[in-house]
């Protein structure tokens, strides 16, 4: 699935924060955004996963040559994590199963993923703990795993790492690592760290002035 | 003190041989003040779902409204529920007053404000990001609401604990539209009431102690499931 947004505009409060901004994201690719705080990156990545509306322009989501609706379906192959994950008060188990439950996928097949998916981001012994009573390295983890589950054909990551010791960061970026190793989902993440950016990215961008350029890779 | 002393040890008395008036008591009070509270939670979580999840024009009015009705006088409610009932009132010809179903009725009213507008907070109070992060993963708005509701599950159980305990120690509105007829609409407060007026302090006392016990069960439930809550979140 490919993604092009054309000539995006938003405001907040007579603010431009997004302007003429125009990209396309090619299949199955990390992207890395970067930007100063307060650039757009988190408003382009919340109009990018449909969150938020933009002012003007267009997001086209496409397979080959056919766009695709923005509707509930779409919604549904495309996951943002935000920076802030928004922890379920329940099991480590049942956040992550949550998706793949309003999706109507069967207890078995619920069972094996989920186990799978948290095994991949190191939660497993956490399987059956309160998903508050996480850690703030580990609630990000979740955050992954929850998105991860679904098998999005794009993951949007704000920030992944932001808030998170060097013990976890390292943990994530495994797990953006092993994904991007993969080949199977498109990432566009946003980061402050420009190291990081080098390490994962296959193209590295940067928001500047409420427009993405490219940005070359050292 | 006499009559205290002797008065208590009459009501344990009653209490552990289980007497049968006693016994029939303490089953309509907890008929009653149970429909109640399942018609208030049925009709006021969904009131209290739309004023924490929907913002429309008039919404602060509502929940004024609804926090004011809080405090209602249950004889005021008592007054409403009689002048509806009554032989000439618009529902009179139901046939309801001096009916266990007008004390249900009156019930309602009197915790119907309290599920809705404590439910109401506990929707309110759930941090936005709950409903980002559910929309994020994929949910329709019917699954994001219903995500919010669960999460407030602890507020919301507060709050129906809470109107039961308002409607178990009530008496003012069911004593006008029960009427307190013996083996028919007589609950627990309406004997304590009754039987201290005739000096018949040995039921009165029996059933003060029981309406207490459920008092504090309630109470401790209340207290569980905020602790329980406040220890989660923390």
């Amino acid at each position: 699935m490919k993604l092009t947004v054309s000539h995006i505009m938003k405001a907040y409060q007579g603010r431009t924060i997004l302007r003429d901004c125009s990209f396309s994201f090619d299949k199955d690719i990390v992207y890395v955004l970067m930007g100063t705080n307060g650039s757009g990156k988190s408003t382009f990545l919340r109009i990018c996963a449909l969150l938020e509306k933009q002012d003007s322009g267009a997001i086209a989501y496409a397979v080959g040559d056919a766009l695709l609706q923005q509707d509930m379906g779409l919604r549904r192959r495309i996951t943002l994590v935000l920076p802030r994950i928004g922890v379920f008060n329940t099991t480590v188990f049942k956040n992550v199963a949550y998706g793949l439950k309003i999706r109507d996928v069967e207890r078995k097949e619920v069972e094996e993923r989920v186990m799978r998916t948290i095994a991949f981001v190191g939660l497993e012994k956490r399987r059956d703990q309160n998903a508050l009573t996480l850690s703030s390295g580990e609630t990000q983890r979740l955050g992954i795993a929850r998105a991860l589950v679904l098998e999005p054909e794009i993951l949007f990551l704000d920030e992944p790492t932001a808030s998170v010791d060097q013990e976890n960061t390292e943990i994530i970026e495994s797990i953006i690592g092993a994904m991007k190793k993969d080949s199977r989902t498109t990432v566009i993440m946003t980061t402050h760290d420009r190291e990081q950016a080098e390490r994962l990215a296959d193209r590295l961008l940067v928001m500047r002035h409420g427009r993405i350029e490219d940005m070359p890779l050292t | 003190m006499d009559p205290l002393i002797n008065g208590l040890t009459k009501a344990f008395s009653l209490i552990l041989h289980l007497n049968p008036e006693l016994l029939g008591i303490i089953f309509l009070s907890l008929k009653v003040s149970g429909l109640a509270l399942i018609m208030a939670t049925l009709l006021g979580l969904p009131m209290g779902a739309v004023l924490g999840l929907l913002r429309f024009p008039g919404r602060s009015a509502v929940v004024s409204v609804m926090n004011t009705l809080m405090g209602l006088p249950p004889v005021v409610v008592g007054l409403f529920v009689y002048l509806l009932l009554s032989r000439k009132g618009p529902l009179g010809f139901m046939g309801l007053l001096y009916s266990p179903s007008a004390m249900i009725l009156a019930q309602t009213i009197l915790a119907l404000p309290i599920v809705a507008s404590l439910g109401h907070s506990a929707i309110a109070n759930i941090d936005p990001i709950i409903r980002q992060a559910a929309t994020t993963l994929g949910a329709t708005p019917g699954q994001v609401t219903l995500m919010i509701i669960r999460e407030a599950r602890y507020g919301i159980m507060s709050a129906v604990i809470a109107a039961f305990g308002r409607v178990m120690a009530e008496v003012g509105a069911i004593l006008i539209v029960g009427g307190n007829i013996a083996g028919y609409t007589r609950v627990m407060t309406t004997t304590i009431a009754l039987e201290t007026d005739k000096g018949n302090f040995e039921l009165a006392l029996a059933l003060g102690i029981i309406l207490l016990s459920i008092s504090f069960v309630i109470n401790t439930m209340l207290h569980g499931i905020q602790k329980k809550g406040a220890a989660i979140t923390a």
